[in-house]
């Protein structure tokens, strides 16, 4: 059993695909375009959605009200005592804010994507030959990285998401290390709407980056 | 409100359009045929001209408020802006002298759109840290609302030197020039607009309008909680306007391809197909077609959205200047006026009038 699936409870998701009993928690850090599309998604999927910023929850509190009704502001912290799977969400010049520990054991799904014009130039990253999920892997040694949800406009997540089987169904790539990390975050891909496919381990995942190409991925469909 | 309160305008960030033949035409032809553009612009009823801040070689926008200075000599009704101005890396003490000077050159006619900016050249020309890209921005409204708001001002920040009890001139009297908060998509920028009291400017370049409906209500929300009065929402989007949808369609598609994809090339988006531009004209942000198309789908979205202003980035990419001619001639002649009739048929919820901005900047 992996740890997504351990943290079970009574009641099953009212919307969306949420065809498994079971309480679903999912934990998003950064409250901004991506983060707060997401937790709106996730909602609707029926997950209990955590979400952070940068600061106290009451500075988020009004955006999450209004943009995710559901989900819940809070401290980051909390959003990691939430749950099990943590969307690292925030800017990627900021990630090397947060301390390394932070996300111990938690399936941390990396949606950043690295862009020299917002960003900045990151030598680390810039130089990244492995992808800048190892660099983010790196920085949190005992988090359990997975590079996915980086691979769509953040709008998108909202207007693509299809139920399973829709011949339109888009598919999203998750790439990582620890294969039970990743079989979790193929199933929240999966309640999201959108096709999960493994793209193999986290230095695979560099082909899931903007200029990454897909053809390097031998992509498995693994539902 | 009436439908005439409602605000038209034109943006442009002075692209370096081709000729006839398809060669680039030189940058300050560029920059005299947008003085040209914008007198046009006031000759067929459009209220306001709103030039871009960039710094690369296929925009001439650099010095809008110099572009504005002559476009003011030469007109006398339409309302003088910018569709941004890149706060982050303005001084805005410079800002607010050089858009208070033509506030005075132009009888009051000068107004401001500030924010981020998508492209961040700026900040290595002008020697600040991306890293600081948030409380630039921060830092800088707080300074700019003070000198406009509220002078003499006493302050003090972190990215320059303070001011006590300092007035700048030339004076302009209290809010004359309305300084509207652009946002690309981001929460935090709309409540930050909505806690300094500024009217919200949305830039939507892609993807079904209705979407920011939410950001719309999150500002209403926020003004609420802040206590701030109503203030109007406006839309900056990309469009082109030519007799036929065809026309419109096959004179705009090339230009649009060559721009994003460029676009692409730089930010890892996926190159645009024909299939793509046909949806986000049918569904999506882009305004192109005839003036009939044109004008629903501005009154569909001004109703979405509880508009109080529209501003459409007229033609998109290298488009030559006589097309560009031809599409604000529509504008102003056709569109425009169609969009207040479909509007007031079947009025959208109110909203507060984008004159009121001036009010309570």
């Amino acid at each position: 059993m992996t740890t997504v699936e351990s943290a079970r409870a009574t009641t099953s998701g009212a919307a969306g695909p949420g065809r498994e009993r079971g309480e679903l928690r999912l934990g998003i850090v950064g409250a901004g375009k991506l983060g707060t599309t997401l937790a709106r998604a996730a909602v609707a999927a029926g997950y209990d959605v955590g979400l952070s910023g940068s600061g106290p929850a009451e500075e988020i509190a009004l955006t999450v009200e209004v943009l995710a009704p559901g989900a819940r502001a809070m401290t980051t912290g909390d959003v990691v005592r939430h749950a099990d799977v943590v969307v690292l969400a925030v800017p990627t010049h900021r990630f090397h804010e947060l301390p390394g520990d932070l996300f111990a054991g938690k399936v941390l799904v990396d949606a950043m994507n690295y862009w020299p014009p917002v960003d900045g130039d990151d030598r680390e990253l810039a130089a990244a030959a492995d992808g800048t999920s190892a660099v983010v892997q790196a920085h949190f040694p005992s988090a359990r990285v997975v590079k996915s949800l980086n691979q769509l406009g953040y709008h998108e997540l909202d207007e693509l998401a299809r139920p399973e089987g829709a011949p339109d169904r888009t598919a999203i790539g998750a790439a990582g290390d620890d294969r039970g990390a990743v079989r979790a975050v193929t199933r929240l891909i999966d309640r999201l709407g959108f096709d999960p496919v493994d793209a193999g381990s986290l230095e695979d995942g560099a082909a899931l980056e903007p200029e990454g190409s897909r053809a390097q991925v031998g992509f498995t469909p693994t539902r | 409100m009436g439908a005439h309160d409602f605000e038209f305008g034109l943006d442009t960030f002075l692209p370096v359009t081709v000729d006839a033949s398809g060669h680039p035409i030189p940058g300050d032809q560029v920059i005299r045929n947008a003085v040209e553009e914008a007198v046009l612009a006031e000759s067929v009823g459009i209220d306001s001209f709103n030039i871009g801040e960039h710094y690369r070689s296929e925009f001439m926008d650099s010095a809008n408020h110099v572009v504005l200075a002559a476009i003011a000599g030469r007109t006398e009704r339409i309302r003088l802006g910018t569709a941004v101005t890149v706060l982050s890396t303005q001084d805005p003490v410079r800002l607010y002298t050089d858009f208070a000077t033509l506030d005075a050159v132009s009888g009051g006619r000068a107004q401001l759109v500030v924010g981020r900016g998508s492209l961040t050249d700026s900040f290595p020309l002008f020697g600040f840290d991306l890293a600081d890209y948030e409380d630039l921005f921060q830092e800088k409204l707080d300074l700019l609302m003070r000198l406009l708001r509220d002078q003499p001002v006493t302050w003090s920040g972190t990215f320059r030197s303070p001011l006590a009890d300092q007035r700048v001139s030339p004076p302009i009297a209290e809010g004359h020039i309305p300084t509207w908060v652009g946002v690309g998509g981001s929460p935090q920028s709309v409540v930050r607009a909505a806690r300094f009291g500024a009217p919200l400017m949305l830039a939507i370049i892609a993807g079904r309008p209705d979407r920011f409906a939410p950001y719309v209500d999150l500002y209403h929300r926020a003004l609420e909680q802040h206590g701030q009065p109503e203030l109007p929402v406006g839309l900056h989007s990309l469009g082109f306007v030519a007799p036929t949808d065809e026309e419109a369609m096959a004179i705009q598609w090339p230009y649009y391809r060559e721009q994003f994809e460029w676009a692409a090339r730089e930010r890892g988006w996926r190159s645009p197909t024909l299939e793509q531009f046909a949806d986000e004209v049918d569904h999506g942000s882009l305004y192109v077609g005839s003036p009939e198309t044109v004008a629903r789908r501005i009154a569909g979205v001004v109703r979405t959205l509880g508009l109080s202003r529209f501003d459409l980035l007229y033609a998109v990419g290298r488009v030559p200047h006589e097309q560009r001619m031809a599409t604000i001639e529509l504008y102003g002649r056709e569109v425009i006026p169609r969009v207040r009739e479909l509007l007031a048929d079947a009025p959208a919820a109110p909203a507060p009038a984008a004159a009121d901005a001036a009010v309570t900047t």
